[in-house]
């Protein structure tokens, strides 16, 4: 317990995720196992539910302390998190207990639920006498279920890959879905890679280039393959040993927010390894992004938004088919190979219409018609173009040269969403009004403020996201977790002085909510100002 | 018969001696418990303060007319015998004790119990009513022991050494300034000082108070001690990157009662927060009441209601005073007890 409540510190003092994750990855490095794998169970989001009921909890400690309840309330008011309130408010222990986090989870939190409310309390006061400040703390948070760090499952993820020395995805793949928190899951989960590990693992997904200053300088548009950029979820459809799996482009499993992809699995070649874009799609045509973020960040997907939104896996390489590698191959070939093997899945009797696609290749005379193309991109529901090297292989991360991104409207940034005010008129007692910051180091600094672009629905559901996950409060105005992020598009930028970030945007608005975006993955000053180097109106 | 002290417009009035205590604008005769801007304010016509505070006092209200009173020694003004008594807030700062008929009354002004290199111990004074400051009036408010603060003070400043930054630390610049600067282990590094606190730590060293050597912590010096230094500024220091600047990537925390809640420890956006207040926790106000001996108490200062709840609960008659104090422009930011104020909305989002 008291390395955990340590970690818990650590991660509650810092607002770096640098620190954080060299935090969690010192901890699962030192912790026993039968500790270690507590702690993850508890970190990646698992929690005891309804362990003991706050208000008796509240009573309690008024008991316990002599205080009459008004004071309890009073100084809940005060503080403004439970947990603490009661840790400030018992008699202050500097110790702590030798109890290990695996008896403190088993027997004094998740056992708590099938108490009877006077054996509850009996166990509680007894942790309290046992417990120092710190670690009661802690603990209040693990038994009244708000047991929250500041590190989502990615973090999470990303420390313990280091810590057990595996590839970020075969750790992800390992703690996804049921598992329970004894020693046995830890040894599945840290041990070294094997067969199994691996076949569930993508391929890094190699990244495009903007393509700011326009294709002078490619050369002969026969080098190049071209595409549509699709405003979709980059992911990797996998098919190995009868398990197929999709990853998103941060390497997060997606598969079960899209099943109807699944109903491809027994029509798909087994080792085969596509590289594409979901994109929500009806009659011919893709949906908005806005259509497709509403499958997005949920539990179980229901047969009215299945229905709602339709979704295609629109594949535009293959990187492994029976089991071989294929991405030193040229783009060309692999090409070929892609069209085969979706031609050869979609004459498959029983294949399920319309799910898998191979997104088509744009012709055109020369990169004059092509650049004439490029201004309908708009209408048709995609970015711009993609081009891709012929003769490139599939290399890994973001190499110069390979693939570019020709968009339409260069003026956009992905944003991270650090303040939030409360509306007026219509959007009163809602938090409609936000700042975003961009990355300067480690630090988000704010570059815009924006208040249009989500639907009501979205604005609901980002209102409690924000009430759930305030950080602090200054009057109106809530910091939040550095957690969302959104694509911004604006109008113009320019140089002020009047802001810490050096910029301004000329009408900020929210063009999307990239829920699958982490926040690391937001723009940085450097790309604004490179942008603004680019496209500054002057000042 | 009257009340000794009352609520007037221009704050605490003592009608029998015609006099004001700390008042909130200028009057005809003010009795000053210390020199922090919220209690000591310009324009009165003439001040009476303590001998031990009289350096600091000049150094912020400059030329006034000031009588002054050793500790316990009594003057007599209309028909109240007045007294001062250390309140263990800052150096100098007192109580002040009133006396008519046999009936006595205190006024705490700040004060704090816990012990302080720099204030004098704070004294308890026997009365029938007293009106106490209540900035930290909730029981979730308690402090540590100074020693292992001071210790943790020294430990991340050693750890920020081995690791080659320099140590900024934020704290009000009178009072809480020098009570850190004589606390740490000075021998361990150079001690730099922001102009503010420097210019009290002069006036510190006047009234006779041995404090260790430090330097004003201007450009060159930052750059000499880089790395070593611990430097003592004032909070709002915090927030203008332009001084901040020359420290480099500087370790920075804030030494202060609040850090005892972890929201306002995050809204600092210090990497550290040492709980060290000069003023009175829950048990210390408590511990006042009880070895006073009063028997009404009057609560000022921050939230009053549950402790006069409390108090009224169990057997005190107890009552709110108002507490009307607001920065003017003529505060100082050297002066300003930054820790009476809670510190909603320090440092509003940039835009
Ligand atoms: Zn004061």
């Amino acid at each position: 317990m008291k390395r955990f409540t340590e970690l818990y510190h650590e991660l509650d003092a810092t607002t770096r995720t640098t620190l954080k994750v060299e935090a969690l990855e010192r901890y699962f490095r030192e912790a026993p196992p039968a500790d270690a794998v507590w702690a993850l169970w508890f970190l990646s989001g698992r929690r005891a539910k309804r362990a003991v009921n706050t208000t008796l909890l509240r009573s309690w400690v008024a008991e316990e302390t002599g205080l009459p309840l008004w004071m309890v309330e009073a100084c809940y008011a005060e503080v403004g998190d439970l947990a603490e309130t009661l840790a400030l408010l018992l008699p202050r222990a500097e110790g702590g207990t030798e109890l290990p986090l695996r008896e403190v989870a088993a027997e004094r939190v998740l056992a708590l639920r099938d108490l009877e409310d006077e054996e509850k309390r009996n166990v509680v006061v007894d942790s309290w006498n046992r417990f120092g400040t710190r670690e009661r703390l802690v603990w209040h948070k693990l038994i009244t279920g708000g047991f929250r760090v500041g590190a989502g499952r990615k973090l999470v993820t990303r420390a313990l890959a280091r810590a057990a020395e595996l590839p970020p995805a075969v750790v992800a793949h390992r703690i996804t879905g049921q598992w329970d928190p004894t020693p046995d899951s830890w040894e599945r989960i840290v041990r070294p890679e094997d067969a199994e590990g691996s076949a569930a693992r993508p391929y890094p997904f190699l990244l495009a280039h903007p393509l700011n200053d326009g294709p002078d300088e490619l050369g002969a548009l026969e080098d190049w393959q071209v595409e549509w950029k699709w405003d979709g979820i980059r992911a990797q459809l996998l098919h190995r040993g009868g398990e197929f799996l999709l990853w998103s482009r941060g390497e997060e499993l997606v598969t079960h927010q899209f099943p109807e992809l699944q109903e491809l699995a027994p029509v798909l070649p087994d080792g085969l390894v596509l590289d594409g874009e979901v994109l929500a799609w009806r009659d011919g045509e893709p949906l908005p992004f806005g259509a497709l973020q509403r499958r997005l960040g949920r539990k179980k997907v229901g047969e009215t938004l299945r229905t709602e939104v339709p979704v295609v896996f629109q594949a535009y390489d293959v990187l492994e088919r029976d089991g071989e590698d294929l991405r030193s191959r040229p783009q060309a070939e692999r090409r070929a190979l892609l069209e085969e093997v979706v031609e050869v899945v979609s004459s498959t009797p029983l294949a399920p219409p319309n799910l898998l696609k191979v997104s088509p290749r744009v012709e055109a005379s020369g990169w004059a018609a092509l650049g004439a193309l490029r201004e309908g991109a708009r209408d048709r529901g995609v970015e711009g173009f993609m081009l891709k090297r012929r003769d490139g292989e599939y290399a890994v991360g973001r190499p110069r040269g390979l693939w570019w991104k020709w968009k339409v409207d260069p003026l956009e940034l992905d944003a991270v969403l650090i303040y939030a005010q409360q509306g007026h008129g219509r959007r009163a007692g809602l938090y409609t009004d936000y700042t975003f910051g961009v990355w300067r180091g480690e630090e988000l600094v704010p570059v815009a403020k924006a208040y249009t672009g989500l639907t009501d629905k979205q604005i609901r559901t980002l209102d409690r996201w924000i009430r759930r996950n305030t950080r602090e409060r200054f009057g109106p105005v809530r910091s939040v977790e550095p957690e969302q992020v959104f694509q911004l598009a604006f109008d113009g930028i320019r140089t002020s002085s009047r802001h810490k970030s050096g910029v301004a945007l000329r009408f900020p608005r929210m063009a999307r909510w990239r829920q699958e975006k982490a926040a690391s993955e937001a723009t940085t000053l450097e790309e604004v100002e490179a942008l603004l180097a680019r496209y500054g109106d002057g000042d | 018969m009257s009340d000794l002290v009352q609520v007037a417009e221009d704050g605490l009035y003592c009608p029998a001696g015609d006099f004001h205590i700390d008042p909130w604008r200028g009057v005809e005769r003010a009795v000053v418990t210390h020199a922090h801007a919220d209690h000591a304010r310009w324009g009165s016509e003439h001040y009476l303060a303590s001998a031990s505070g009289e350096a600091i006092l000049r150094e912020r209200l400059g030329d006034i007319s000031l009588e002054t009173l050793d500790w316990a020694e009594t003057r007599r003004i209309g028909e109240v015998i007045v007294s001062l008594h250390p309140a263990g807030h800052v150096r100098g700062s007192a109580q002040v004790r009133l006396e008519r008929d046999g009936e006595v009354w205190v006024v705490t002004g700040d004060y704090k119990v816990h012990p302080d290199p720099v204030a004098e111990a704070f004294e308890v004074v026997r009365c029938h009513t007293l009106v106490s400051e209540c900035t930290f009036g909730l029981p979730v408010y308690r402090w540590p022991e100074p020693e292992g603060v001071y210790q943790a003070i020294d430990d991340w400043w050693r750890e920020n050494r081995e690791a080659g930054r320099t140590s900024v630390l934020f704290a009000y610049a009178l009072g809480k300034a020098q009570h850190v600067l004589a606390a740490v282990d000075a021998s361990a590094g150079p001690l730099l000082a922001h102009g503010a606190v420097q210019k009290m730590n002069e006036a510190h060293r006047r009234a006779g108070v041995e404090l260790p050597e430090t330097r004003y912590a201007d450009t060159e010096a930052a750059k000499e001690t880089r790395g070593e230094a611990l430097v003592i500024a004032p909070p709002s220091s915090g927030g203008r990157p332009g001084w901040m600047k020359k420290f480099g990537r500087p370790s920075t925390a804030f030494a202060s009662g609040w850090m005892r809640v972890r929201g306002r420890r995050r809204r600092r956006s210090a990497d550290r927060g040492f709980v060290l207040s000069d003023h009175a926790d829950w048990d210390g106000i408590l511990q006042v009441v009880r070895e006073s001996g009063a028997e009404r108490v009057g609560l000022t200062h921050g939230k009053t209601e549950p402790m006069v709840r409390w108090l009224r609960e169990n057997g005190w008659d107890a009552w709110s005073l108002p507490t009307r104090y607001e920065g003017e422009a003529d505060v100082d930011e050297g002066a300003v007890d930054e820790e009476v104020e809670a510190p909603e909305g320090t440092e509003a989002p940039g835009s």
